[in-house]
This record gives C-alpha cells, structure tokens and sequence, in this order.
C-alpha cells in the first residue's frame, strides 16, 4: 500500500546550516508518526517543508504517491495536507464559528462569490459546528477568536484543520504552551482521531508522545538518527547520546 | 489600538442591531441626497448641487479605495492613477468623437456616456491586472513605493503626451450624452452620479458580506491562516485591486464629465493621498465611511478656500483633528453617537 507521506532524500540549507540532512521517511495511512528531538534539531523546519511554508532544496515529498513538492503551500491544502501551528493562527476579529467555518467554505470551492451573505451559509454553519463540538468549543461558538485563552486557542486552530478534511495533519507541538489539564484533553482529541487520519506530531512532551504514536522518529541536527516505536527509542543507545549527552563529555 | 487605522475591525459581529435613531437619520440622508435638485433651486443656492456631485464622485473613488486599503489591508499610494486613466479614457474619446479621428487609427471616439463609463472601466480595470500583478508579489513599505511610482509614471506618461494636451489637459466641449435625458443639466447629472454612488454601495455592501469579503478581511488580519486552509492569496488581493480600480476609473470618467476638463493633475500622487484622507477620515473598512470622509473633504475644502487663501493649513488641522479624536474616522464617531458597539 502506498504511503500517505513519503519524504526522499529531503534536505534544506540555511547558508552554512544543514537545517534537513537527507531526511527519508515513510508514514503509512492512518498512523500516527512522531517527530522528537532536542531543540534547534529542525523538527519544525521539516514540518514548514511539508507544508509547503518552506521550499526544500532537495528531495522528493510524496503525498499519497503524488510528488507535491513543486506546489504552493495552499495548493497542497487541496491535495488532503493540512497543519496546526506550534502559535495558533487564528483570524482574531472573526467569530470562533467563522473561522471554522471559512476552512469549509473553501474547502466547497472557490471563494469568487461576491453576492450570497457569507454567515448565511447554513449547511457550512452546521459542519462547522459539529468540528467545534468535536474538539470541545462550541459553548464559545460566537466569540471572537481573540477573546480565546491559549488553550482554547490550540483547539479551534485543530478544528480548523480539521475542517479541510485532510487526508494527513501535520500537527506542530500541539501541547506547546498549554496547562497540564488542557494537554490531557488534546491527547484525549489526538487519541480519538487515530486511525482516521494520518498524523505527524512533533512534541517536546514526551508522555503525550509515547501514548499516541505509533512510531517514533528522533531527529538531530536535521538528521534522523533512529526510528522505531517507543520500546525501541527508549532503548536506543544513539537516541540517549543526543538526549542526555554520552558519558565522557557530561559536564 | 496604535495603529486603528488599518486594523479597524472589518466585519462587525453578525449580532448588532441597528439603533432606530441610525435607521432614521439614514432615511432622513437618503431623502436630502434625493431632494437636493429641488431644495437647490428652491433655496437659490444651486451651487451646492455642483459640490454634491463632486462629493458622489469622490464616495465612489473613496468605497473602491477602501475595498483595498480598509477591507484587504493593502495600502496602496497609487489609486489616482486609475482616477486619472478613467477621465482620459472619457476626454480621449470624447476628442477623437469631436475631430471625427481615431484612437491609434483604430478606435474612433465616442460622446456617449454609456460608452465612455463602460470604457473607463475596462481601461483602469486592465491597467489595474498590470499594475496589481506585478505590485502585489510585495508588501509593506515596498507595496506603497511600487504603487506610488506606477501611479507617477503614468502622470509623467500624460504629462509628455503632447497629442492629448499635455501638462494643459484636454477640454470637453459638452459632457457626453446619454439617451433619454439632458446630461448637461447639472440637476440631471446630479442623478446620474447619485444613482452610481448608489449602485457602488450597494455592490460593495454585498461584497463585503460575501464569501470573497470574508476572504479578503481575513487575509488582512492573518495571510498564514488562509493559506493554510487552501486559499492562494494572491488571485483574492488581485480581484480586489481590479475591482477597485474598475471604481475609481467609473469615478475618474464621472469627474471629467462633471468639469468637462481632464489634466495630468486629476493622477498626481497627491490626488491618491487625497483619497487615502477620505477613506481614513471617514473611517477605514466601514461602509459609510468612505461617504463620509468624501463628503468632509470636500465641504471643508470648498467652506475654508472661501474664508482663506491658506486653507490648505486648516484643513489640515481639523483632519488631524477628526483622525485624532474619533479613533476611527467619523464612522466610528458615528457609531458611538447612535449607542452602536462601542
């Protein structure tokens, strides 16, 4: 079966930084793949490759054996990909509702409609009222999107991906910034949407990371230097050099 | 709110109900606009009917500036280069209808205002898919250079251009006709640009509450957002600078009929700043604002050039004034007057 994302030979410079060295990957469908790594290791630079966010320099990225490496970061948005940011992004003046609503309105179609009254779009309301009860919102439906506290703020900004109906979801340090009771319920949101959907995580918190992913890989100084599931990485001799430094230069 | 000129907030929640008061004195502003003719005529003071059409042409120019500058976000130096390109499109037919030549050899002039209005349009509509395309791959700072200096070669482009007048400008020896009616009536006019001032509001209240209004808006308040939900911002900024430019060109052409006379003047960048002062004055993305802001720079303009040879300053003054003290242009002062959201 083919992959849902395949990375090739991927690699990315900034000047005399190799941010991405060489990474390949292959994720099958429905399963859930995490990205770890010490900080500065370039998880979320491979990310903003997939994404699109970031062009590559060389490489092949593979959606669903479809090479989309050539296309704007939008255009991959059409073909199933869809992202969460490690800082929501949200449309602050919009209502929690709108911006939900908004992902499936282009995900209908064009967005070329100049006469029809935008909130009057029912049937796209409805959906997006039923992502915003799935990730737990919907009391807040009608404030602004600025008005949101920052865990609040990660869940629509995953209902708004949601939305897009994507085949895979890149999701960028979803517990980032949240408090010990809101990165439970992410996991819990996470844990609901496996098999589903495809997932890369990227996470510094390792006991959301253990109890979601299927398989892990680590990566350092843009190189992954071990895949496997999380028996294997823990027990992997390289993974706790580049985590915990090697015994004779620990400080 | 530093900087509430261009992130005033574009769409207000759906909640808000209009005040009675606002409903009313709407209506009361609709049935002046409509009985101006009779009152000027009436009140021997018909004048004030010529500021008024001036002050329908400027909303025009003023709502299609705003579409971009308020509702997108782009600030763009340049509009008057479409405000210029719709009067030459008018005084260039116009010329070649009176000397029974034709443009480049191909294109022979017209005196019909349809045909000129529509013509004006198309014109600064195409120069704006130019201009759009190549000034919207930047923003920021360089955005407003790139507009401004397009919008200067095209006035030095006219100023050189000895055939149509040159630094002179072009005369028109009547307005351009139209069937059915009198165009150079200056009561029948009057009605030509209130039904199109009309007929552009409307249209762009439409569009603000559309899905590509939405879209726009959105753009404006987080680009990453929406391209991270499928939307290639380029192809939305780019519809809204045509359709703006479009606007300005239909205002351009009215103002040429208006005065019969076109010149290198009408696209000089200090015409496009004078637009940018309507639509911050009036307040930035809000739909009555642009009306207002037009309305204020013009009556101002006319009241204090009559008192003083420096009006220029107090008319500086009292906009620095307006800007600085209702915190949003005067829709917002409005707003606040009739009990809206604060």
């Amino acid at each position: 079966m083919t992959p849902a994302l395949e990375l090739r030979g991927l690699s990315k410079r900034f000047g005399g930084l190799t941010a991405t060295d060489d990474v390949s990957l292959s994720i099958p469908a429905g399963s859930l793949h995490a990205l770890i790594g010490p900080n500065g290791a370039g998880k979320t630079t491979l990310i903003n490759q997939v994404a699109g966010d970031l062009r590559h320099d060389a490489g092949a990225i593979m959606l669903g054996g479809i090479e989309i490496g050539a296309l704007p970061a939008w255009a991959r948005v059409r073909c199933g990909l869809a992202r969460t940011f490690q800082i929501a992004q949200l449309l602050p003046h919009y209502s929690v509702l709108d911006n939900v609503a908004l992902a499936i309105e282009v995900r209908q179609g064009h967005c070329f409609r100049f006469f029809a009254d935008a909130r009057k779009n029912s049937r796209a309301r409805d959906q997006a009222m039923s992502h915003l009860e799935a990730v737990g919102l919907s009391a807040r439906a009608s404030s602004a999107a600025s008005d949101l506290g920052q865990g609040e703020c990660k869940q629509l900004d995953l209902a708004v991906a949601l939305a897009t109906r994507p085949s895979l979801l890149l999701l960028d340090e979803p517990m980032a910034g949240l408090s010990a009771l809101e990165s439970r319920k992410m996991t819990e949101l996470l844990a609901a949407l496996k098999g589903r959907l495809t997932m890369v995580l990227v996470e510094h918190d390792m006991d959301a990371v253990f109890a979601l992913a299927d398989r892990i890989s680590v990566l350092v100084y843009g190189r992954v230097i071990a895949t496997g599931n999380g028996d294997e990485i823990k027990a992997d001799e390289a993974v706790r050099v580049a985590y915990l430094g090697a015994d004779d230069d620990r400080c | 709110m530093t900087s509430g000129t261009i992130e005033a907030s574009p769409l207000q929640p759906a909640t808000r109900r209009p005040g009675r008061l606002l409903s009313l004195s709407a209506a009361v502003a609709v049935a002046l606009l409509l009985a101006l003719p009779a009152l000027a005529n009436a009140f021997h003071v018909v004048f004030v009917l010529g500021l008024a059409t001036q002050v329908l042409i400027y909303a025009i120019a003023a709502m299609s500036l705003n579409l971009v500058l308020g509702y997108g976000g782009m600030v763009t130096f340049g509009q008057a280069a479409f405000f210029g390109l719709g009067g030459y499109t008018v005084g260039i037919l116009h010329q070649h209808f009176s000397e029974a030549s034709a443009f480049l050899g191909l294109l022979p002039g017209s005196d019909s205002l349809l045909v000129c209005l529509a013509a004006a349009m198309l014109v600064s509509g195409c120069a704006a898919a130019i201009i759009g395309s190549l000034s919207l791959r930047a923003s920021g700072v360089s955005f407003i250079m790139i507009t401004l200096a397009f919008a200067q070669m095209l006035f030095f482009l006219f100023v050189s251009l000895k055939a149509y007048g040159g630094d002179d400008g072009l005369m028109m020896r009547h307005r351009d006709v139209a069937p059915f009616f009198d165009t150079g009536d200056d009561a029948n006019y009057y009605g030509v640009c209130l039904a199109l001032a009309a007929g552009w509001f409307g249209l762009t209240a439409c569009m603000v509450r559309s899905r590509f209004g939405f879209v726009l808006a959105g753009l404006r308040q987080n680009e990453r957002r929406l391209t991270a939900i499928g939307i290639a911002p380029m192809r939305y900024r780019l519809v809204a600078f045509v359709i703006a430019g479009m606007g300005t060109g239909l205002a351009g052409a009215l103002m040429a009929n208006d005065l019969r006379f076109v010149s290198p003047d009408m696209m000089h960048w200090t015409k496009s700043g004078d637009l940018m002062m309507m639509v911050i004055v009036g307040g930035t993305a809000t739909l009555i604002g642009p009306l207002l802001g037009a309305a204020a720079m013009v009556l101002l303009e006319a009241s204090l050039a009559a008192q003083t040879e420096n009006w220029q300053l107090y008319l500086g003054l009292i906009l620095l004034a307006i800007v600085m003290l209702t915190r949003g242009g005067l829709a917002a002062a409005l707003d606040r007057l009739f009990g809206g959201k604060r």
